[in-house]
């Protein structure tokens, strides 16, 4: 492996994507708030160990979308689903579905950093702990420590797992919330424009981290911002006016997309 | 910014920032500002003067009912003939009336009536219940401490004045100089009205005291606590958390929202109809003015839970089921105790409200005339506002100053509630 070069082990990972290497499935999917339509039609395949991201202008219904995948969107009064989402080939919509464990297979870190107003431990050891993932408390620290070694946040934490979490700065509270979200071990992150509320210095760090996150889990980021995209996906679907305009790899998409509305955005014509 | 740039008086927009019209302009809003500020503090000073008055005029005329004149008579029980296996059965009048009369020994045998009316008519009773709860007493001399009558209690306080002729007032001449006789004797004395807090309600001003009616509120106000408390906290999360937009619960908050300005005789009413007439549960009872009470608390209970519930970010409840909680872990676990600082001080602010309550427990008979304080929610009982209301109605002069020291009793449970309501949202808010 060491003699190949990323691009090639890349090439290798897409060729043998087939269908039922798509993580989840998202099919004729539209999404109504009560008589307006906010999604038409939408096909995108998330691959499993790929950061997909979601661009397009405000309004575009990319974290439209991205609610879908976790059912969000059920906790919104006189929003409505169609067409079909699968994780792992079965139904996420199906009325036999338990959305507790949906949720704990498809995790979610918000825009804004929002810990939980208790300890830091408390923050990461509440998911394990509802989902009965550990048998005893040296497990759950187990459980905590690995969740915040693997947001990169545990040396900056480990002397205060006691205090509120809403007591470190904007970008360790998104991190905390990273490490929360990772803490019931999902398969899937759903990220909604993480990043929007950091500086410039945070961002990074997550941007890092996500990178990181890949070797373990399948990631779906919203983003405004078009180098955030480039810098940490490798497939990225442009949403606009409710419609999929275009789904590629991240880097065709940015040098060579295939639809003249990409291409437009991307450079900034609108948006 | 450079210096050019302010003091140039016209900008590039053709605007003359320093012109006449300009600055008038500008004064005028400043003026406004001023204006209201203005009317706030002339609004608050209102507000304040009226609170001065209030507590200023009772205080005034509800001070003297702190203290209690009272005679303490030295009573020698070694000569008396009391069997101290059945001390009630003594003659406890003669007994008393022999000691009072020693204080003046070359009283009138014709005026020995208008004496023994300047002390409590419950003497004798008080000295036989002092010696029971203390036999040891019947050995030797010990003194007892024996309230005046109203009468003189309020001469001794300078409310009967000495001048107003004779036929004008409940106290003769007479009296007044055996009143004097028994100052000089040293047994008069104004020690605190313990009575006032301690004693249950009586017909005679110097008895009557408010340990009935504050039980009697407390336990109206335990029984609304637990009925509404739950209720109100569970009808609420239903509300705000579980139930459909409907036409259905549309109607259910529109009523609430009316149930909360339905004037409480309303809801006194209800309760003399329904757990008086249909359920037939004692009257005068506190677990009734709890029922009543609780009623009327419940939907300000409601709506105060619904808008703290409200207030919690939504993104808390998003961050809950982002985890994959339940819908009532993410309330239980997350919402309800961020909201519990709000609902904690709208509960006991509601229960503030509803210890002030007098109509509807007037409804329900808590303004019986009860001479012990109730044993338990079934008991009859008074209340205090309720006792406020008896006694502001009584003829006799020592219940005014009564009157006004039970409303100072009233507002200082109320400020008492509401500084545990702020104490909690506090101490609740530090551990976030």
């Amino acid at each position: 492996m060491n003699i190949m070069s990323e691009a090639a082990v890349e090439k290798a990972l897409d060729q043998k994507m087939s269908d039922a290497n798509f993580k989840m499935v998202g099919k004729d999917v539209s999404v109504y708030y009560g008589e307006k339509r906010a999604l038409f039609d939408v096909n995108l395949n998330v691959r499993k160990n790929t950061v997909t991201a979601l661009i397009g202008p405000s309004g575009c219904g990319k974290s439209t979308f991205l609610r879908t995948l976790n059912r969000m969107n059920d906790t919104i009064e006189g929003c409505r689903v169609t067409g079909k989402i699968t994780l792992d080939q079965s139904d996420i919509y199906d009325p036999s579905v338990d959305v507790v464990e949906l949720r704990a297979r498809v995790g979610m870190v918000f825009q804004k950093p929002n810990p939980f107003p208790k300890s830091i431990y408390e923050n990461i050891a509440y998911g394990p702990r509802i989902h009965g993932l550990s048998r005893n408390k040296s497990d759950l620290d187990q459980i905590v420590e690995n969740s915040l070694v693997k947001a990169g946040l545990w040396n900056e934490v480990k002397d205060r797992l006691l205090e509120p979490g809403t007591g470190l700065s904007g970008g360790q509270q998104q991190r905390l919330c990273i490490a929360r979200a990772v803490a019931v071990s999902p398969e899937v992150i759903l990220m909604d424009e993480p990043c929007s509320a950091l500086d410039p210095i945070a961002t990074a760090k997550v941007e890092e981290l996500i990178h990181e996150l890949r070797a373990n889990f399948t990631i779906v980021i919203v983003t405004h911002s078009m180098q955030q995209a480039a810098r940490v996906s490798q497939r990225t679907a442009m949403f606009h006016l409710g419609n999929l305009v275009e789904e590629n790899d991240t880097d065709k998409m940015f040098t060579n997309p295939d639809d003249q509305r990409t291409q437009d955005y991307i450079m900034g014509r609108f948006g | 910014m450079s210096s050019a740039a302010l003091t140039d008086t016209v900008s590039a927009a053709g605007v003359d920032w320093h012109s006449d019209e300009m600055k008038a302009r500008r004064r005028a809003r400043y003026a406004s500002d001023r204006r209201l500020q203005i009317y706030g503090i002339i609004a608050i000073t209102f507000a304040l003067g009226f609170l001065a008055i209030l507590v200023g005029s009772l205080t005034f005329t509800g001070y003297t009912a702190f203290t209690q004149t009272v005679a303490t008579i030295e009573i020698d029980l070694s000569t008396a003939k009391v069997d101290p296996a059945n001390i009630g059965e003594a003659d406890w009048r003669g007994i008393v009336r022999g000691a009072l009369r020693a204080q003046v020994p070359e009283m009138r045998r014709s005026d020995e009536r208008k004496f023994f009316e300047m002390f409590t008519s419950s003497a004798p009773f008080l000295v036989r219940d002092a010696v029971v709860d203390d036999p040891g007493r019947l050995t030797g001399k010990s003194s007892f401490t024996i309230p005046m009558a109203d009468p003189v209690d309020q001469l001794a306080k300078g409310a009967i004045s000495r001048d107003i002729p004779e036929n004008q007032r409940r106290i003769n001449d007479k009296q007044i100089g055996m009143y004097d006789q028994l100052v000089a004797n040293g047994v008069i004395s104004k020690p605190f009205n313990w009575g006032l807090f301690f004693n249950a309600d009586s017909r005679f001003p110097e008895l009557a005291g408010l340990a009935g009616a504050i039980s009697g509120s407390f336990w109206s106000l335990l029984v609304c606590f637990v009925i509404s408390f739950p209720i109100g906290i569970a009808a609420a999360i239903y509300l705000e958390e579980f139930a459909p937009k409907n036409r259905f619960t549309d109607l259910i908050e529109v009523n609430i929202n009316n149930l909360a300005a339905v004037p409480s005789v309303v809801f006194g009413l209800l309760g003399l109809a329904v757990f008086l007439g249909w359920l037939g549960l004692p009257r005068s009872a506190p677990l009734v003015g709890g029922f009543v009470l609780a009623l009327m608390t419940l939907p300000t209970l409601i709506i105060v839970t619904r808008v703290s519930l409200k207030s919690v970010p939504s993104s808390i409840r998003e961050a809950a089921l982002g985890v994959g909680a339940s819908k009532h872990e993410a309330i239980f676990h997350h919402i309800l105790p961020l909201a519990m600082p709000t609902v904690m001080t709208g509960s006991i602010i509601s229960l503030a409200r509803a210890l002030g309550e007098t109509a509807p427990l007037l409804l329900i008979g808590m303004n019986a005339f009860i001479t012990s304080p109730p044993e338990g929610v079934f008991a009859a009982s008074t209340a205090l506002p309720t006792q406020i209301y008896i006694w502001a109605d009584s003829p006799e002069r020592g219940f005014v100053s009564r009157t006004s020291a039970a409303i100072l009793v009233l507002l200082a449970f109320l400020v008492l509630m509401n500084g545990i309501a702020i104490f909690l949202r506090q101490r609740f808010e530090r551990r976030w």
